[in-house]
């Protein structure tokens, strides 16, 4: 990352051939740049602003109106409890996971790994039809669970394990590689002095992997407060029920309600912002150990 | 192999084997396992055992059918076609943050990321928004009766959009990697800009585009929020393949349904193969 990025660092050779065309004249990354950035504008910029320009260019009085609507207050209660429930419980897995994982080898563990990466293979619609053939009405348990009255498919319990499924693996995939980066050397050490297992994992563990832990969390909460699709399916969308933040955009949208979708998309490209911002910040505080990858 | 040396060797069944490595697992394996089984293993069950109570006729009846042929065409192409771009462009983007130096290159770079944090339905809204036809670009393309928004070309702007960071970002971290006295060598030796791209650069880079490319492919493949939002959703015109699940779910038409999920999952476990296999052979080649 020196400062001379735009020009060679070589002295310019001798021979003419390469003197008609010098490497990387002037213009060159001046065009380039100005392509890489216009087509970023087109595609992510000029979209970004214009949530913001939607739900503002009234004035803050609508926007601060559609906020106290009660379907939009419930949607939002929805995505928090939907999130309060997923992502503790996926961070339990990952822990678990990249415990039993990280460090070990053994025939099929590459498997392993690419099972507990399927979630993001798989289209969230498809996760979302799953659940309705596991808990729906002809699903596999759906009798069963219809003879004690349980309801799982449009209701809380099918929101629950749609977003905790599309989800999952983003806790152990930020945790294993840090893991295995560390080692397990001061964890034989502590035990060598005599340390339980639960005093390990709290006193040696966990501070090594603070930070790739908080960083699946953060990316977990995102996809979870933010999934559409596999929660749309499951959800039966009933407004003021079962309507997660997401699904009262969409609604609201359709409806021609293009403010109180705006106002709602507001609040979640806010969510994303601090996200991004955050995972900077734990990019930088880790000196590029966490790579930037999906 | 270390991992078996506690079992019973000596004249027990495999599935007592089994049995005794199970029991005496660690509990965060037995938490691990116990999720994936109630997570995705019963799930995927329920999906293959449902389609195969449907019997193969039927089964290829119903994905076969125009409706279905017509979405996976849809689907398929605009999301191949999306994630090429996004393959040129995102080499590009990439290109520029690695080597060059400009104004908030910091924040652009981290902006990149901004389709994997926004939720999918706020950015199907805002494509929308932007490129309707009284949009902020919409209506600067409709005099040259370019239509964005509801047709195959904004499911086409949706897909690029959510693909783009996975190109930038397996792109870049290989590019920071680079040697650059290669490429400097090149240039010292006579070659010009052009030639040093094509016979230098590209060629170690080639692995982690194609992994990016196959990576944004198969995100655009799956994705419904963003897509069914700019989508107008006619059939034979722009309706894709998680739409047409969605419907036929909303129908209670569970077999229809059922048919074109297996499809899909099929379709997304092969692209991981893929995905793998590319992998493998950009490893054999670095």
């Amino acid at each position: 990352m020196a400062n001379d990025t735009l020009q060679p660092a070589l002295p310019t050779p001798e021979s003419p051939a390469s003197s008609v065309s010098t490497p990387q004249a002037g213009w060159v990354p001046m065009v380039l740049i100005g392509i890489a950035l216009t087509f970023l504008a087109l595609i992510l910029y000029i979209p970004a602003i214009n949530v913001f320009y939607q739900a503002f260019h009234k004035g803050i009085g609508p926007f601060l109106h559609n906020l106290q609507e009660p379907n939009f207050q419930r949607a939002v209660w929805m995505t928090l409890t939907l999130a309060a429930i997923a992502v503790p419980v996926n961070t339990i897995f990952g822990l678990c996971t990249a415990w039993s994982l990280a460090n070990k080898h053994f025939r099929g563990r590459t498997l392993l790994l690419s099972i507990i990466d399927l979630p993001f293979a798989i289209s969230p619609v498809v996760a979302g039809l799953m659940i309705m053939l596991l808990y729906g009405r002809q699903g596999w348990f759906g009798n069963w669970l219809l003879d004690r009255d349980i309801r799982i498919v449009f209701g809380l319990p099918a929101m629950v394990l749609a977003t905790a499924f599309v989800s999952m693996p983003f806790v152990a995939r930020e945790v294993i590689p840090v893991l295995e980066e560390e080692g397990t050397d001061q964890e034989q050490a502590a035990y060598t002095l005599g340390a339980t297992p639960w005093q390990t994992f709290w006193r040696v563990t966990v501070p090594n992997i603070r930070w790739g832990l908080l960083y699946g969390i953060l990316l977990t909460n995102a996809r979870a407060m933010g999934e559409f699709g596999a929660v749309a399916v499951v959800s039966g969308n009933i407004i003021g029920k079962t309507q997660s933040l997401p699904l009262f955009v969409e609604e609201a949208y359709r409806n021609y309600d293009t403010e109180a979708a705006c106002s709602a998309a507001v609040l979640l490209a806010l969510l994303a912002i601090v996200t991004l911002i955050l995972k900077e910040i734990l990019e930088r505080r880790t000196g590029g150990h966490l790579r930037k990858r999906h | 192999m270390t991992a078996t040396d506690h079992l019973p060797r000596t004249g027990t069944a495999p599935w007592q084997v089994f049995w005794h490595s199970l029991i005496h697992l660690p509990w965060t394996w037995r938490v691990m396992l116990g999720y994936l089984t109630l997570m995705l293993l019963l799930p995927t069950a329920a999906l293959f055992t449902k389609s195969l109570s449907i019997g193969p006729a039927e089964f290829w009846r119903i994905a076969t059918s125009p409706i279905a042929l017509s979405a996976y065409d849809v689907t398929f192409t605009t999301s191949l076609i999306a994630a090429l771009i996004d393959g040129v462009f995102g080499v590009l983007i990439a290109w520029v943050l690695v080597r060059y130096q400009f104004p908030f290159q910091k924040i652009i770079d981290a902006s990149i990321d901004l389709p994997f944090a926004l939720p999918t339905a706020v950015a199907g809204l805002t494509l929308a928004t932007v490129y309707s036809e009284n949009g902020w670009i919409g209506a600067l393309l409709a005099p040259f009766g370019i239509k964005v928004a509801f047709t195959r070309l904004g499911v086409g702007v949706a897909m690029m959009f959510i693909s783009l960071p996975f190109v930038v970002r397996t792109v870049q971290p290989v590019l920071m990697q680079m040697e650059r006295e290669t490429e400097e060598a090149a240039w010292s030796l006579g070659a010009s800009s052009w030639l040093t791209f094509w016979r230098v650069l590209l060629p170690p880079l080639l692995p982690a585009i194609l992994t990016g490319v196959a990576l944004g492919f198969s995100r655009a493949v799956g994705e419904f929020g963003s897509t069914v939002i700019i989508s107008s959703n006619t059939p034979f015109k722009d309706l894709i393949a998680p739409v047409l699940v969605f419907q036929r779910l909303e129908q209670y038409d569970y077999a229809g349904a059922t048919v074109i999920g297996t499809v899909m999952l099929l379709i997304s476990l092969l692209m991981l193969l893929v995905i793998n296999f590319i992998q493998a052979w950009g490893r054999r080649y670095g």
